[in-house]
């Protein structure tokens, strides 16, 4: 009886995950899909101009996917090099003492809060790139794929670490032992080996990126109009979220055409996430682990 | 012992520690050119340790000590200035876990000569047919050398494991348990292969099985603790061993 209870409770435990995220999309859809009845999915998606509150109000939100693109694009030229290059250091060449120490030290930058982030991007590096490259405004793609790359860093470090230190110590044997060196140990069988755990890092530290509220909101710039160039400020779609939801009346035209944006949104992160675990399943499947 | 035969590698005085726990106690042993010795002992007692030395194979172990010299031919291979890879490419080994790559079958024994700089195709070719053909795996594979090694047997992964290891003309074949993980006809076939293979190459086996050691080696050693125990002709270290604990261990006191 009470092992029944117990199995019960853990059920219960196990499926809140799935309740949540079904009511999630049903919301999402609920409150998003009106705007449709106003414009059409093409001329939300296409439309080059987003003025909101504007009569008549226009509801294109090219202008903040491409700034969202825009900046997770940039933020990835940083994390992905930065991060699976020390995910490498940390596997490869750091002793066991620095890796004790460098690993948690990385995951501790994970948990920073991403408001701090926004601070450190707002107050310090705006007006140091300002100076430094003569731009009329600090707040700008370019210093927000700054911050981004260095928040997503962590992520796909830790996550590129792990899929490296999975990798069976039995290949790395095999193929010293035929006379390779450590650099073509890891170019041709650890790298390869690691594949699509590290791919599933750039992929969660891409969705890290471009799902990313606060700091956009604080150092993107915010303007709505479609960016020319890395140093244009710009309003990705989550900071277009955060910073229309209080004045938007709610059930009207500019609230529904918000909850769409995040409906798009979700569906952009729900897509990378699946590519991601199908990628890792590769990768054990690969490993000869169990799928 | 045979007053002709060539000593092939000479280890001298070892000593080895993993952190400071000492593994292996001032080891003397000889092993002599196109010969098969095996190494015996319960677990734990060094054995592998030790032909992980002969190899260079526990650099990759960190904080391990070792003293004492191993000539390989006359060319103490533990020196620094000794490149490991050149050391790897002559003495070649064997796992006791198959160990293919996640690649094709012709990839997994093209790889050894890739990483070795030779890029001539032909020559890679016929090199891995050739590999094949003396690992007694050729006519299973002939025909699915792109498949991945991975949906082979264990018997026959561990087979490609040998071709490998053949493929870069290694002087030293290293086995260290290489049937602990395979049933007794793949076990057969192995054992079958090293005594062709003896021919060729000096080979050193470690192994838990007694009966194994008996049916294919020429020497045997028996290590217990670290230490080596006794050490002469296979056929007489099982019928007539010097040492008690020799004695005890064939007799299956312990162990």
């Amino acid at each position: 009886m009470k092992e029944r209870i117990i199995k019960w409770f853990f059920t219960v435990l196990a499926f809140a995950s799935l309740v949540f995220l079904v009511g999630i999309i049903i919301v999402l859809f609920k409150e998003g899909m009106p705007i449709f009845k106003t414009v059409s999915v093409q001329e939300f998606l296409f439309g080059k101009s987003w003025y909101p509150t504007f009569v008549p109000a226009e509801f294109g939100i090219l202008p903040l996917l491409l700034a969202s693109l825009w900046v997770s694009m940039g933020a990835m030229l940083i994390c992905v090099p930065l991060g699976v290059g020390s995910a490498l250091y940390l596997n490869e060449i750091a002793s066991p003492r620095q890796k004790s120490l460098l690993k948690p030290l990385v995951e501790i930058l994970a948990s920073i809060p991403s408001i701090v982030y926004g601070f450190f991007g707002m107050v310090i590096l705006a007006p140091f790139l300002q100076d430094l490259l003569h731009l009329p405004i600090g707040l700008c793609a370019f210093t927000a794929s700054l911050v981004l790359g260095i928040m997503a860093t962590p992520t796909v470090c830790s996550i590129a670490e792990d899929a490296l230190s999975y990798v069976p110590r039995a290949f790395k044997e095999a193929s010293f032992a035929v006379g390779a060196n450590r650099w073509q140990t890891l170019v041709k069988v650890t790298i390869p080996a690691a594949g699509s755990g590290i791919s599933t890092a750039i992929i969660l530290g891409m969705s890290r990126a471009i799902g990313e509220t606060m700091t956009v909101l604080m150092v993107a710039g915010g303007a709505a109009a479609i960016p020319r160039s890395f140093f244009d400020p710009v309003r990705p779609m989550t900071a277009a979220i955060a910073s229309e939801m209080g004045e938007a009346p709610m059930g009207g035209e500019h609230y529904h055409a918000l909850f769409a944006i995040a409906l798009i949104l979700f569906l952009i992160t729900f897509v990378f996430n699946i590519i991601a675990e199908i990628a890792s399943r590769r990768y054990r499947i690969k490993l000869g682990l169990s799928g | 012992m045979d007053e002709n035969a060539i000593i092939k590698i000479k280890a001298q005085n070892i000593n080895f520690f993993y952190g400071r726990q000492q593994a292996l106690k001032n080891i003397n042993l000889d092993i002599l050119a196109n010969n098969v010795t095996a190494i015996i002992g319960p677990s734990g007692c060094g054995k592998s340790t030790f032909i992980r030395l002969l190899n260079r194979m526990n650099e990759l172990v960190p904080n391990t000590t070792l003293s004492g010299q191993i000539y390989l031919d006359c060319c103490n291979i533990i020196n620094s200035s000794v490149d490991p890879a050149e050391v790897r490419r002559r003495v070649g080994m064997v796992f006791q876990k198959p160990n293919p790559f996640p690649k094709s079958i012709f990839d997994n024994i093209s790889y050894g000569l890739q990483v070795n700089g030779i890029k001539n195709k032909e020559f890679i070719e016929e090199r891995v047919t050739e590999s094949l053909k003396k690992a007694a795996l050729w006519d299973e594979v002939k025909s699915r050398l792109n498949e991945s090694a991975l949906k082979l047997s264990g018997g026959q992964q561990q087979r490609l494991c040998i071709a490998r290891c053949l493929a870069i003309k290694p002087e030293v074949l290293l086995f260290d348990e290489p049937c602990a993980s395979l049933d007794p006809i793949s076990t057969a076939k192995i054992e079958e292969l090293i005594t062709d293979l003896k021919k060729e190459y000096t080979t050193v086996i470690v192994t838990h099985n007694m009966q194994q050691a008996a049916r294919i080696s020429d020497k045997t050693a028996f290590f217990l603790l670290g230490e080596l125990i006794e050490v002469g002709d296979t056929h007489r270290l099982f019928t007539a061993p010097k040492d008690k604990k020799t004695e005890a261990y064939i007799t299956g006191r312990f162990g």
